[in-house]
């Protein structure tokens, strides 16, 4: 401001400046002079917190209790430990010293820079073996009251009483045995009875905004997960979905299940502040029916991955693998060089050590069996070759393994029932500029587990997909060039060749990329998804014959129901337009079609594995005919009905219709006139069709004009 | 069915009319010469030369003989369906957006774009029966609530008492065609949720149906304004019309032009979609066209429909026997 501005100013003001004593003005303290800025006030809070309360202070116990002469060396050492873990404010350490003998007291008080290094000050020291008979226990002093309070004497929890939980598996017992289904679409997430006699969805269950991110199913359809800001939720229940259980975990943004549904991974990472640091991990194992928290892990990305170009953007989901089977008995992460397996009893390592496997790139369980399998590749420039390897856990024993030359990648697929490893081996040309693939096949019930070669008939096609037989012997691979690949079955056992892999035949120039076998098997759909357009073929693996050629327009997602009976594809939004699903039958034919804007998922409900035997379900299926006899009497009895309801829901909007169209008729009967005012006298349409009527109508009358009577003589 | 080509604009089709002994169609595009062609065979007879801009609407009297267009070139202009010959022409400050002639065809209601600074309005003028005497007047000015919205189309409603108007407000809206009074207005629960961009009446005026590119179309009463149906596309609508003969209404739109990428020419759904009128339910759809369809229109014998597009084809059905025989 010039200073002729401020005397104006001034004068305005009524202010005279020879009284002002200028030096006497006291700036408040601070770069600032206490005005707050708005966009600094949130820094404000956190610095509140570092001010005031005492959470950056730890609590150090179990050290050992030294004369004054060694009080500074016990210092130094403590100052070590702890500056590593994070910044030691000026003077923030205190140990106390009893004033009687000189001696220290035992334990220390230590003030750090921030909380959050408290904290971590504390998760990584707590029980440090400093020696034998010195193992720190560290608290935060925040919780010292807490700690303090509790009370000497035991008491004994009150037993609550016994509350029957709800029937969570309700919705087997459906009376028509249908399966469930949950699609998100617009802010609403809803649960659906498929009603394939009905030809339509049956709701069960609608929300608005039911979850922040996506929903998921647990592996034996027992729960539904939603996502929130605050954490996870599972939700279940006989009738309706209530919610079973909370988990806290702010801003979760993947979660998981163990495949027996008996623990929860939920996932958060956040992208770092510099962009060269790798982001900040979270994860938390829960046990998803008591909610209890079982273990967390933190850390960088890096050490939840191994990093190289996929590891950027946080972890490859899911990043904990459970092994197979019902018991969710181990889980292994895999990281730089490492393999780590957890057991669940403990929560802890395996032997408390991790497995050691340089350059390890890829793991894979067994859907059933403890059984790990996992692929290193080539190293020291193919001086090393490159390496597939079965692992026994917990023993960590070698199983099986095979060295593969001159290999540029591997993918492992197990088979549904972890009898077969499948492993597709991408190998350099004698010119390593190009590749060509083929398969390694382990025979993992056999004894010495056998391993077969597999070459497609033309060694250079590029496998596009590859896809097991659920629960049994045979395999799908699409294979050649695109636009138009053919499709190749094999199978693992046949009558004449025993153990060996057998091509049971290839299906020439299909329309597909994608394969998607039913869920019991012998059905398989050949899908174009992408660039074509949403091509379905329904094949018959038994017969290799094809069912039926359909297409489901852009569809970007197929899903079959746990069931095998029907398989679901669908639009989601993706594309602008046609957003919705689609339910066919497993042989192809269209049953309906459910439009729905902004379609997000689709997901069938899954079912706990069947409890009939193979030798049942077997000769159920020999006996087939028996049963279906009587369903065969209800689907006929239930499409009666849908016609006669059809009919009269048509009936009653017919004549909803005739009685509404009635109605204005008679008005505009009335109106009639004044139409014809308005146009100048000219009849309307109508009307001038019903005199033309009049016009034709013939009219004959005869007239009597006069009667004359005349007398004929004879 | 085969359909009739009808190669004659050079830009995106805008509007479609059948005249009413359904000899005649005219058509407009976004080239600046609505076109007459005759509705039995394709072929064109004539031409309307005068406007300077594209032109979105018209109208043609009962008696054939005068047609009214509306154009971007901010005029409406009269024509002499015979000759071809400009009769007169309506001046606003915006371009002119819709036209439709009221029964007896000595009214016409016009509305006009937001423009500049001007709002969107709903104008009425009188038609004289001598050209000579026409006066550029307007009898009445309805200002639209929401000035800065488009309004898409107005039209009369029964004995000229009313019109009935929707736009990008996703409002319909019944006036009063005497005093300009708002009547009433849809409602927003079960109205369209996005631009409302056709509206298309039934020949007795008791109902009429909108097209929206919220992927519906619904039917309402024309006096009450209660929703009657509503007709899920799945792809904007930008055009409808119903069936005079039958129970059908037929619903056009696709991707949006500007959208409309190099892929699939079937991914955008350019289909006119037939539906039962009283079920709701589609009942098949004619592909063809390789850009969205922005006009339809029955003839009025219900014998065959014609469909405009952004390809700039008019293409004209007539109906195979067994479309009349349609049962589900």
């Amino acid at each position: 401001m010039a200073e002729l501005d401020i005397d104006t100013r001034a004068a305005k003001l009524g202010i005279d400046w020879s009284q002002v004593n200028l030096d006497s003005i006291q700036l408040p303290p601070g770069e600032n002079f206490g005005i707050e800025s708005d966009d600094e006030g949130v820094y404000h809070d956190d610095q509140l917190e570092f001010d005031t309360g005492f959470g950056n202070i730890i609590v150090v116990d179990n050290l050992p209790v030294v004369p004054k002469t060694k009080f500074e060396k016990l210092e130094n050492v403590l100052k070590k430990i702890y500056s590593q873990l994070g910044a030691i404010k000026e003077k923030g350490l205190w140990m106390p010293v009893d004033p009687n003998t000189g001696m220290t007291l035992g334990y220390c008080f230590i003030e750090f820079n921030t909380p959050q290094e408290a904290q971590n000050a504390k998760e990584k020291t707590h029980g440090y073996k400093l020696d034998k008979s010195h193992i720190f226990a560290v608290n935060m002093f925040d919780d010292f009251d807490r700690l303090m309070n509790v009370k000497e004497e035991w008491e004994a929890p009150q037993t609550k009483p016994y509350v029957p939980g709800e029937n969570l598996q309700k919705w087997l017992t459906d009376e028509k045995a249908r399966d469930q289904l949950v699609t998100r679409s617009g802010p609403d997430t809803e649960v659906f009875w498929n009603d394939a006699r009905q030809k339509n969805t049956e709701l069960v269950h609608k929300r608005s905004y039911w979850t922040e991110s996506y929903v998921q199913w647990s592996p034996l359809g027992t729960y539904l997960v939603t996502l929130h800001k605050q954490g996870a939720a599972v939700w279940g229940g006989a009738d309706t979905f209530t919610r079973l259980m909370r988990y806290q975990h702010n801003m979760v943004k993947l979660v998981d299940f163990s495949p027996g549904e008996k623990y929860l991974v939920t996932y958060h990472s956040q992208e770092p502040s510099n962009p060269r640091d790798a982001s900040k991990v979270e994860i938390k194992v829960f046990d998803v029916r008591t909610g209890r928290m079982m273990r967390d892990f933190k850390g960088s990305a890096d050490e939840f991955s191994i990093g190289g170009p996929g590891g950027v953007a946080g972890a490859s989901w899911p990043v904990f693998r459970w092994a197979g089977g019902k018991d969710d008995k181990y889980f292994a992460k895999l990281s730089k060089n490492t393999i780590s397996v957890y057991e669940t009893e403990t929560f802890g390592l395996i032997d408390k050590k991790s497995i050691k496997v340089d350059n390890v790139v890829d793991i894979c369980w067994s859907p059933t069996d403890s059984i790990l399998s996992l692929f290193v590749p080539e190293q020291g420039g193919g001086n090393q070759p490159a390496k597939v390897a079965l692992v026994q856990i917990p023993s960590k024993v070698e199983l099986r393994q095979k060295n593969l030359f001159s290999v540029s990648d591997c993918k492992m697929y197990w088979q549904s029932s972890g009898e077969y490893l499948a492993v597709k081996v991408d190998r350099y040309t004698k010119t390593k500029k190009s590749t060509y693939s083929g398969f390694e096949l382990f025979r993992i019930k056999e004894r010495d587990i056998p391993i077969e070669v597999l070459e497609l008939d033309n060694k250079n096609d590029k496998i596009i997909a590859f896809a097991w037989e659920p629960k049994g012997h045979r395999f799908a691979v699409i294979h050649g060039d695109q636009p138009r690949p053919d499709v190749s079955f094999y199978t693992m056992k046949t009558t004449q060749h025993g153990g060996r892999v057998t091509k049971l035949g290839t299906l020439k120039a299909k329309q597909a990329n994608a394969l998607f076998w039913s869920p019991t098997g012998k059905y398989i759909i050949l899908a174009g998804l992408k660039n074509f357009n949403g091509q379905l073929e329904f094949f018959n693996v038994d017969e290799l014959e094809t069912m039926a050629t359909t297409e489901h327009f852009m569809a970007t997602d197929i899903e079959w129901d746990p069931t095998g009976r029907y398989v679901a594809t669908a639009v989601t939004s993706v594309h602008e337009m046609e957003n919705g699903f689609t339910i066919w039958s497993f042989n192809g034919k269209l049953l309906y079609r459910n439009l729905k804007d902004h379609f997000f998922q689709l997901a069938w409900r899954p079912r706990p594995p069947s409890f009939l035997s193979p030798e049942k379900e077997e000769e159920i299926a020999k006996n087939l005919k028996k049963y279906s006899k009587k369903y065969e009497l209800e689907d006929q009895d239930v499409s009666l009905l849908l016609s006669e309801q059809d009919r009269e829901k048509r009936k009653a909007l017919k004549e909803e219709w005739e009685k509404w169209v009635k109605q204005w008729k008679s008005l505009h009967e009335e109106e009639k006139l004044a139409r014809q005012n308005l146009r100048d006298g000219e009849i309307s349409d109508e009307e001038e069709e019903e005199d033309e009527a009049k016009e034709v109508k013939e009219v004959e009358f005869e007239d009597v004009i006069d009667v004359t009577e005349e007398v004929v003589q004879e | 069915m085969r359909p009739i080509l009808m190669k004659g604009h050079e830009r995106p089709l805008t509007f479609l009319r059948y005249n009413r002994d359904g000899d005649m169609l005219f058509s407009c595009a976004k080239d600046h010469t609505p076109t007459l062609w005759y509705a039995d065979n394709g072929e064109r007879h004539g031409t309307f030369r005068g406007h300077n801009g594209a032109v979105w609407c018209c109208d043609v009297s009962r008696d054939s003989l005068r047609l009214i267009t509306g154009s971007a070139d901010q005029t409406a202009k009269l024509w002499d369906v015979k000759t071809g010959q400009q009769l007169f022409s309506f001046k606003f400050g915006s371009p002119a957006r819709s036209v439709d002639f009221a029964l007896g065809d000595k009214l016409a209601v016009i509305t006009t774009d937001p423009f500049m600074e001007r709002t969107s309005a709903i104008h009425v003028k009188r038609i004289a029966e001598d050209p000579e005497d026409q006066v550029s007047d307007s009898v009445l000015v309805l200002p639209s609530p929401d000035g800065k919205k488009r309004i898409n189309r107005a039209v009369w409603g029964p004995l000229n008492q009313t019109i009935v108007s929707g736009g990008e407000d996703t409002v319909l809206r019944i006036w009063d065609a005497e005093t300009g009074k708002l009547l009433k207005e849809s409602d927003a629960e079960v109205g369209h949720k996005n631009t409302i961009t056709s509206l298309s009446k039934a020949a007795d005026d008791s109902h009429f149906i909108t097209g929206s590119l919220d992927k519906t179309a619904k039917l309402w009463d024309m006096r009450t304004l209660t929703l009657l149906k509503t007709y899920v596309s799945g792809v904007p609508v930008n055009a409808v019309s119903m069936s005079p003969l039958l129970d059908h209404v037929v619903l056009g739109g696709g991707q949006d032009a500007s959208a409309v990428t190099t892929t699939d020419h079937r991914a955008g759904k350019f289909e006119a979609k037939f539906y039962d009128k009283i079920l709701q339910e589609e009942i098949g759809g004619v592909k063809g066209h390789f850009g969205p369809i922005n006009a339809l229109a029955f003839n009025p014998d219900g014998k065959s429909f014609s469909s405009g597009g952004e390809d700039g084809y008019v293409r004209l059905h007539h109906f195979d026997s067994d479309y009349f025989n349609i049962r589900i």
